[in-house]
């Protein structure tokens, strides 16, 4: 793929992006969150069309121009996704052929056909399962394997990997990448997009690094010995050059928020843990920032805290302001002074087709109502400017609903919601996901004047440099587990990804 | 306010007034007689009370209740046989709410909390509930004589001495002071915003609405002069619009019916719990069902098994015509009544043009589906996307 560019509003996702993969190899594809691996690969699949992208996709020394997924599965081109695209209720064999059915010239589907095929599939990866057998009854190990069968059964030739090994565990990681390094014997060229640099150092040949939408280098790995660190140095080797808002660090000695041993699984598959004795504190006043890749749990841990509005069989312990709190629902949670932005602010952060002023007053409307619930709405209205004033949110009035802003004020509404309940301990989930540059600058001086009002800020970030320039103390989660904690001034990039990205996976105590 | 921005605001209104102008001129001027424009409520009667309650239903994100009817058949039927076997009026009004109300309870604890989809939850009343009716009235159709029932719900405002048939002042007289009452209210409101430093519409607009509203109710009296005079009923509509109008615009509970509609998943983040307010919505509407089935009840002045076959379609209509969103979150209560109303003109139209009721369907249907379009094609309402 030759200088790849691809825009989408105020942000490049890939820009002048060069990625070149050798027959017959293995090439990973590593990168943070947001680096433009996913969005590479939509390009190369026909996901991102023609006509959506500037350069050129070169396959089997032929220029490629595909409109769509079809076009590109055509060539022998076959992405399996992060997240498995297979419906539960539907059999293995339907699954594998969907949108490909196996039918006569009278487009009725052969169904002998389809489930001796599947089998013949499945075998090539090892699937033992009957064909017939209903894809909500096999483990994700297993369905990742079929959606690997289904690429396969496509004829493939260059098989792409979203994170793969994500949902598996060490043994069913294992026996896929030793698949991969079959496939290789028989031909098939795979591009392994992962963060797990112990499996790239195990299978791949070359190494490429993407940051910020660039490519950055290609790193050959031909006796599969390369160092991890090599690969972390070069996935954060950025300069600082954002700037951020210059703050007093008044860290109070006080703990206002504080969990221990807090431990959450998911709420469907309830036997996968998504944190896992997780404890951490934050001082009054103190901007503490939670920094990791996908999975790593910290959504996860932000909800259950508040109010367990996300996970079952949530243990632990909770304290605000030294005490314990059992927060039985988000009520109670913001009564007890928590407050949480979303990391989706579109999605559940804010009501689109509503006003300002209404978004502004919803999670605590006791404020502007009298004791008989009648909403004083002058007194709405009057609170929701001052918040815009304040935040110098862009709108020509209150009464602008909230979708028609752009991002970055979006986010200044959600932050203006958040901090009208009046919280001691605001939790920021992405805080400037998708906002231009000059509206960031914007939302650090607002979380600095939370912070200098002497409130307690805990900050989500999968940017590493922005942690780095706002919080006095970072933790680092993988997989669950936090698995270290810096102050600041003490921290680089490249320390903290290695702590997430570390082999070992210690689980660093947070006792005390 | 611009031209077009007018226009898509009042759209339903305009539309109103279209139709009305149509079928005035088409019926030879027989549509705005004393008598049609005063039945036009009363006809109409159960459709705008049931149509405050769906509303609620709507905002939660275009749930709908499919069991009003029936509900309205059941307590109707309830009230008719306890009148029957020598209850008084009180105990069988009493009784037929209490009901409503269980049904009501039922419904709104299936839906919020049991999580039951509200399309097969009330469809299952649906049946079920009219099934009950009809056991209670053993396939008959019971007629109600009492009087104290029906002077509850279907007299009217009549001052010995001052009113007789066709000529009725104490229509107009109640009509003058509501007038006055909101027009001082409408200005008073104005000048209490404005002095709060919110912004407020010019004197000059909020003074033609006023005038508007003034001419409205003035005309509409003037009808209800002309025949019987001002008919219970309306007060009871009144009453029920004024309530779910005052819910819905001013206060907090109200305000959660949208915030859920909008965004359900960011309004249980916010603290509000959507289970209480889908349950406070379908045990709403289930209780103006009950009081829908005795207003229809005392109008008809009997009860059979197919009462209130089909009612929930109208009330549903009138809430779509009127702007409520399809996927919830949107609409308000006069949007509603301005739906009913259009529906009931069309329906009043044409029947006294003696059209058959194929045609009221055909049009009925037309009515509604270019309501909707016109709607989200305006507003480029895409749903949740």
């Amino acid at each position: 793929m030759k200088n790849i560019v691809k825009e989408y509003p105020g942000v490049k996702a890939l820009n002048n992006v060069t990625f070149k993969v050798e027959r017959g190899e293995i090439h990973a594809l590593v990168g943070e969150n947001g680096a433009g691996k996913s969005t590479l690969m939509n390009v190369l699949s026909g996901v991102i069309p023609y006509g959506e992208y500037t350069g050129d996709i070169i396959y089997n020394g032929k220029e490629c121009q595909f409109h769509s997924i079809n076009e590109s599965e055509e060539t022998g081109i076959a992405v399996v996704h992060q997240e498995l695209a297979l419906i539960p209720e539907l059999t293995i064999a339907e699954n594998m052929f969907m949108g490909n059915e196996r039918r006569n010239k009278f487009g009725v589907i052969d169904w002998d056909r389809t489930f001796k095929e599947a089998q013949d599939a499945m075998t090539r990866v090892g699937l033992k399962e009957s064909s017939h057998v209903l894809i909500k009854d096999i483990g994700t190990g297993k369905q990742q394997l079929v959606e690997i069968a289904k690429a396969l059964s496509k004829n493939c030739k260059l098989l792409v990997l979203d994170e793969p090994t994500s949902s598996l565990n060490e043994e069913d990681s294992k026996m896929l990448l030793d698949m991969l390094l079959d496939f290789k014997k028989q031909g098939i060229t795979s591009i392994l997009i992962t963060h797990k640099l112990n499996e790239v150092a195990y299978c791949a040949d070359q190494i490429t690094i993407l940051r910020d939408g660039q490519t950055i280098e290609t790193i050959p790995n031909p006796n599969h010995t390369i160092d991890e660190n090599r690969i972390i140095k070069g996935m954060v080797g950025r300069e600082l050059t954002d700037r951020y808002p210059e703050r007093e660090h008044n860290v109070g000695s006080e703990v206002v928020f504080e969990c221990k041993d807090w431990s959450v699984f998911h709420p469907v598959y309830t036997e996968k843990c998504l944190d896992d004795h997780v404890s951490f504190k934050v001082h009054k006043g103190e901007v503490v920032g939670f920094s990791g890749l996908q999975g790593a749990g910290r959504t996860e841990l932000a909800m259950s805290l508040f109010g367990k509005s996300y996970g079952s069989h949530i243990t632990g312990h909770e304290y605000i302001n030294g005490k314990e709190v059992h927060l039985k629902n988000e009520s109670d949670a913001i009564k007890h002074g928590l407050a949480y932005a979303t990391e989706d602010r579109k999605t559940n952060g804010l009501i689109l087709d509503e006003t300002i002023a209404r978004n502004t007053t919803l999670a605590r409307m006791e404020k502007i109502a009298n004791r008989h619930g009648i909403v004083n709405v002058p007194e709405e209205n009057k609170q929701a400017e001052i918040y815009v004033k304040e935040m110098h949110t862009k709108t020509p009035s209150i009464q602008q609903h909230v979708g028609n802003l752009s991002g970055g004020n979006q986010q200044k509404v959600l932050l203006a919601k958040w901090m009208f309940t009046e919280p001691d301990v605001l939790i920021l989930d992405e805080p400037t996901r998708g906002i231009d540059v000059g509206a960031k600058y914007e939302i650090y001086q607002i979380i600095n004047d939370m912070v200098s009002q002497g409130k307690a800020v805990v900050m989500i970030s999968s940017e590493l440099p922005e942690l780095l320039g706002m919080c006095d103390r970072i933790y680092a989660m993988n997989e669950g587990r936090v698995v270290g904690e810096f102050e600041a001034k003490d921290a680089t990039q490249e320390k903290i990804m290695s702590a997430i990205l570390s082999s070992n996976n210690k689980n660093v105590s947070q006792a005390g | 306010m611009k031209g077009k921005d007018f226009v898509k605001k009042y759209t339903m209104v305009l539309a109103l007034i279209l139709v009305f102008i149509l079928f005035t001129i088409l019926t030879g001027g027989r549509l705005i007689m004393a008598q049609n424009i005063s039945n036009l409520l009363l006809q109409n009667a159960y459709v705008l009370v049931m149509a405050s309650g769906m509303l609620l239903c709507i905002l939660t994100g275009g749930n709908v209740d499919l069991s009003v009817g029936s509900t309205l058949c059941l307590s109707a039927a309830i009230a008719a046989k306890l009148m029957q076997t020598n209850h008084s009026s009180a105990t069988a009004v009493i009784v037929a709410l209490l009901i409503s109300a269980v049904i009501g309870l039922w419904q709104g604890w299936l839906v919020g909390y049991v999580h039951i989809p509200p399309f097969i939850c009330t469809l299952a009343g649906m049946f079920l509930f009219r099934g009950i009716a009809r056991t209670i009235l053993d396939s008959k159709t019971i007629s109600i004589s009492k009087e104290g029932f029906l002077n509850l719900f279907t007299s009217y405002i009549q001052i010995k001495g001052v009113d007789h048939l066709g000529n009725c002042p104490s229509a107009m007289v109640i009509g003058i002071i509501i007038a006055i009452f909101i027009s001082i209210f409408m200005i008073a409101d104005r000048g209490k915003k404005a002095k709060q430093g919110y912004q407020v519409a010019s004197m000059g607009s909020t003074i033609a609405k006023v005038i508007i509203f003034d001419i409205l109710i003035i005309a509409y009296s003037y009808e209800l002069m002309g025949y019987k005079g001002v008919p219970v009923m309306v007060i009871w509509i009144l009453v029920v619009v004024l309530i779910f109008g005052f819910i819905t615009e001013k206060t907090v509970f109200g305000r959660y019916f949208y915030a859920v509609g909008g965004n359900e998943k960011a309004t249980k983040l916010s603290g509000i719990d959507p289970r209480m307010v889908y349950f406070w919505a379908y045990f709403l509407m289930s209780v103006l069902a009950g009081l829908s089935g005795l207003l229809v009840g005392a109008r008809i002045g009997s009860v059979d098994g197919n009462m209130g076959n089909s009612y929930e379609m109208d009330a549903i209509a009138s809430c779509f015509i009127g702007g409520a969103s399809a996927y919830g979150g949107s609409g308000k209560i006069p949007g509603v009544m301005v739906g009913a109303i259009l529906l009931g003109v069309i329906n009043m139209g044409m029947s006294i043009l003696g059209l058959p009721d194929q045609y009221q369907y055909i049009v009925k249907g037309a009515v509604l589906l270019a309501a909707v379009i016109f709607d989200v094609v305006t507003n480029h309402k895409t749903g949740k996307s």
